[in-house]
């Protein structure tokens, strides 16, 4: 007899293991399906654990710079397996993080991969053994994984994805970094904090392409600064990995071919949606051309019963959307079956925060000015820069900005866009504001705490208004 | 010593008012129980009074003001012991921090929720906080729109922007306003809560006068517009011989001529829909979100058209009163009305309403429903009709009625009973006397 439950999901990161816990809050007998490690990706190899890399680099490049701040650190080194080590220390407390809020919410675990057979059914095969589960609802959050180059695989010992990238054989001498996105630019960041020497390939005409052209710009000026070799409007004309190295040619901006040795190649152009072997073709669930599931905005395939999350559906790619998904459809889930308390709201991908921790940190929400024009919007726009907020001085942190966009005419919130130290923690400021529909006279009226850096986030909504202060 | 004298809250559910008139002036001194100032809230015209004696040191708020809102200090009256002449000079800096720390205290008080028990609100009622975003607030007040009228999509129903991309403006804004109203977010901020119901209409060249509207019309817009897009009205007519009614009439006024009373159609009329409301207790309910409310009293409120709007005073209890008794009170209201000087306990209120356009000659109509009410009677002419008589084509003087009924919480057979009672009522309108 097969076991049977109101509520499957299928992949147990930061979307699917939410969902499940949700879903088990509202009363649904739930299971959770899971191939490899509890907290998928974003967990074990994705955010947690470079986040842990980065810290290691932060420190590093304040020892290297120990001196600006009346220190001195001599013979300074870094021990990239220890710096490695301890990032997989941290992607595992969390992973028992995970196996422990499962136990709690009475969620079951079958490990194992999974496979729809039926609407409302699906089969389990790990460890040799196939077992069938049944369920009224089954939620697809299988993620996604690197996008290889058409002709280059990713093999990790010269060519890596950013999961290679995390647990490195050896430190690079000379990296080449293809595509400027996140995950890109993170890790040209943190190998470059760590001693490569770096170089960032980006096809489009500037870096970071989908923050505000005024972001981009700064990051490129101050990664240049760090060391960084941008190529911008560039392509990879011809690439080839050998034992010991891999050589590439790249045609620049200006159409000039530069032939060079690398030690190392990080592969960041993007992600391709797990949609393989799940049996999706067989129960009739539709993937968009780019083979994503397409979904409603409550998470509903074109299939009865069938649901899905986070990276394998509609961008943009980031586990907090798909958490927020989980919860959705936890909650539509729960209201099909019955339950009259619960008002699942659908989520607007305009305020939906993006952060990126390279050094500087970027983080934004909404529309950046060029979008909002294109949108049609008569844009107020404010900027503060760091260099005129007095904690970000003492911190000795003065690079960088914050930029509001408003609309002209009814004073909403367009967009919000920071670069600099600390913003990633700051951008919920902006993200409240924003789903809340503040307008500026809200955040006018809002006493931000001095001395803190997030005074820039007030001058620069004062700022599009002729207000700043400080400026 | 001085006392800040605030706008006072002259019902539960007033937040601001119009301070139409100060009867007094600077310098005067006042007694408690002197008349300070008329102030005009959407309703009525009230007096209000001093409770303190003192000076008048200084009026904050002119004469004509509107949107002011309950609590802000409008005259500072200054106590015994201080010299009056001193009084606005030195005084003049008192009403800040005073003003600051006093709204505090007493402004809840009229705002505070209103007793369950006697003010029990619908979905969304009048008087009720309006659940919206900044942005949506902006948006409504830019485009002319009642926010009352907006049913919310956002988390508890909360109105959010997208809410009103659907929804109707209040005609086209003129072109300057947009960027006005961005501009002048203060202004914006300061404006009255209760929205106007439409901004500026298109003149299309036409000669015209714009006339600012009365806080009571813009009160009937903004109810009998949420009344037609919140509440499903149905309409059920009966025609109702009268000749009966008016016989009993005539003696009865006849007898009565001794204590000057003398009763209309429509006294009798409010009597017996009273009493039709207690025999089909169905129809004598609100519609309360997920509640219905049956009154076990017939409260009737009565239209009274009054120079620029109506009102519509009420008869409590109206199954139980003499006739008389209605007549004497309808006459004392109807009058007051008339000059604006009903007390909101008058016309707030009641379970059912009853409209009798027959004076105009009108011969049938359907009303809109008064909220939070469930239904509405409208009475048209008494006027001869042919009329079939136990097989017979005779002469009768007939009236038609029609009830305009709430839907959610009155089925149509239950409509149709309540008709029925009352045709019967009126037409032997001597069961209605015992």
């Amino acid at each position: 007899m097969a076991d049977t439950y109101d509520l499957i999901v299928l992949g147990s990161g930061p979307g699917g293991y939410v969902a499940a816990i949700r879903a088990a809050q509202l009363g649904l007998k739930t299971a959770i399906v899971e191939r490899e490690s509890l907290g998928g990706i974003c967990l074990n190899w994705g955010c947690i654990p470079t986040k842990a890399l980065l810290r290691s680099a932060e420190i590093f490049h304040y020892m290297k710079h120990a001196k600006d701040y009346g220190l001195a650190a001599d013979k300074i080194s870094a021990d990239i397996s220890a710096v490695v080590q301890r990032s997989r220390g941290v992607a595992k407390q969390l992973n028992q993080g995970v196996t422990g809020l499962m136990k709690k919410n009475k969620i079951t675990v079958h490990m194992g991969q999974g496979k729809l057979t039926a609407p409302g059914k699906l089969t389990v095969t790990g460890d040799g053994k196939a077992e069938e589960l049944t369920a009224k609802h089954i939620i697809i959050a299988t993620g996604a994984r690197a996008r290889d180059l058409p002709k280059l695989k990713a093999d990790g010992k010269r060519v890596w994805t950013y999961r290679h990238a995390m647990t490195p054989p050896e430190m690079p001498t000379k990296l080449l970094v293809i595509g400027s996105g996140a995950i890109g630019i993170e890790f040209a960041s943190f190998y470059n904090d760590m001693g490569a020497d770096v170089t960032v390939v980006e096809m489009l005409d500037r870096i970071v392409p989908v923050e505000d052209a005024d972001v981009s710009a700064f990051l490129e000026k101050a990664v240049k600064k760090q060391g960084m070799t941008v190529l911008t409007g560039a392509k990879i004309e011809a690439i080839a990995a050998g034992d010991s190295s891999v050589t590439a040619t790249i045609k620049d901006k200006t159409g000039k071919a530069i032939e060079a040795e690398y030690s190392h190649v990080i592969v960041a152009i993007g992600i391709v949606p797990n949609v393989e072997n799940l049996g999706l073709e067989d129960v009739g669930v539709e993937p968009d051309k780019r083979f994503h599931i397409k979904t409603d905005e409550y998470g509903r395939t074109n299939v009865d019963g069938i649901w899905a999350i986070g990276d394998v559906t509609a961008p943009p790619w980031l586990a907090h959307k798909a958490s927020h998904e989980g919860v959705i459809v936890a909650e539509a889930i729960a209201q099909a079956l019955g339950n009259g308390d619960v008002h699942p709201h659908p989520m607007d991908p305009n305020n939906i925060p993006g952060c990126t921790y390279c050094h500087p940190q970027i983080a934004s929400v909404g529309l950046t000015e060029a979008k909002a024009k294109e949108a049609g919007y008569e844009v107020k726009v404010g900027m503060f820069p760091f260099i005129g907020n007095g904690k970000a001085i003492a911190l000795g942190e003065q690079e960088g900005f914050t930029k509001t966009v408003f609309d002209a005419k009814t004073g909403e919130l367009l967009g919000a866009h920071m670069i600099g130290a600390e913003v990633t923690e700051m951008i919920q400021g902006f993200t409240i504001g924003k789903t809340i529909e503040t307008t500026e006279a809200e955040l006018m009226h809002t006493v931000f705490p001095h001395p803190t850096i997030s005074e820039s986030m007030h001058e620069s909504v004062l700022a599009a208004y002729g207000r700043a202060l400080h400026i | 010593m001085s006392i800040n004298i605030q706008m006072p809250a002259l019902s539960p559910t007033m937040e601001e008012g119009t301070l139409a008139k100060w009867l007094v002036k600077e310098g005067d001194k006042v007694v408690s129980g002197d008349l300070l100032a008329e102030i005009e809230t959407d309703k009525a015209t009230m007096e209000f009074e001093a409770v303190d004696e003192g000076t008048i040191g200084k009026i904050m708020v002119a004469e004509g003001s509107q949107g002011v809102k309950v609590g802000t200090v409008i005259a500072v009256l200054i106590v015994d012991g201080e010299d009056a002449g001193a009084g606005p000079a030195s005084q003049a800096e008192d009403p800040v921090p005073k003003a600051k720390a006093e709204p505090l205290e007493t402004a809840p008080a009229p705002q505070a929720e209103p007793a369950p028990k006697a003010d029990p609100v619908p979905a969304r009622a009048q008087g009720d906080r309006i659940k919206a975003s900044p942005l949506a607030r902006r948006l409504a007040d830019a485009k002319g729109i009642d926010l009352g009228s907006i049913a919310g999509s956002g988390p508890k129903g909360r109105i959010v922007k997208s809410d009103l991309e659907g929804a109707k403006e209040g005609v086209a804004k003129p072109a300057t306003a947009p960027s006005a109203a961005a501009a002048k977010p203060a202004a914006a901020a300061a404006k009255p809560a209760s929205a106007p119901v439409a901004s500026a209409g298109q003149d299309f060249g036409i000669p015209h006068e714009a006339v600012k509207l009365s806080g009571m019309r813009k009160t009937i817009a903004r109810r009998l517009t949420e009344s037609k897009q919140q509440v499903p009205h149905i309409y059920l007519t009966v025609d109702i011989r009268l000749d009966r009614l008016l016989k009993l009439r005539e003696e009865l006024n006849a007898a009565l001529t001794a204590r000057g009373v003398k009763l209309s159609v429509n006294d009798l009329l409010i009597k017996a829909l009273g009493v039709a409301l207690m025999q089909v207790p169905e129809c004598n309910v609100q519609f309360a979100g997920d509640t219905l409310l049956k009154f076990q009293r017939a409260d009737i409120s009565v239209a009274v058209s009054i120079p620029g709007g109506l009102i519509t005073p009420i008869i409590p209890g109206a199954d139980s009163q003499s006739v008389a008794a209605i007549s004497i009170a309808m006459k004392d209201l109807a009058a007051r009305a008339k000059d604006g000087k009903l007390k909101p306990d008058e016309y707030q209120g009641g379970t059912a309403s009853l409209s009798n356009m027959g004076m105009f000659g009108i011969k049938q109509f359907e009303a809109v429903i008064n909220p939070p009410q469930a239904m509405i009677m409208a009475i048209g002419a008494g006027e001869q009709r042919p009329y079939v008589v136990d097989g017979a084509l005779q002469i009768a003087t007939i009236m038609s009625a029609t009830g305009s009924f709430d839907h959610r919480a009155i089925d149509g057979a239950d409509g149709a009973k309540l008709m029925a009672a009352f045709k019967q009522l009126v037409e032997n309108p001597l069961a209605m006397l015992t």
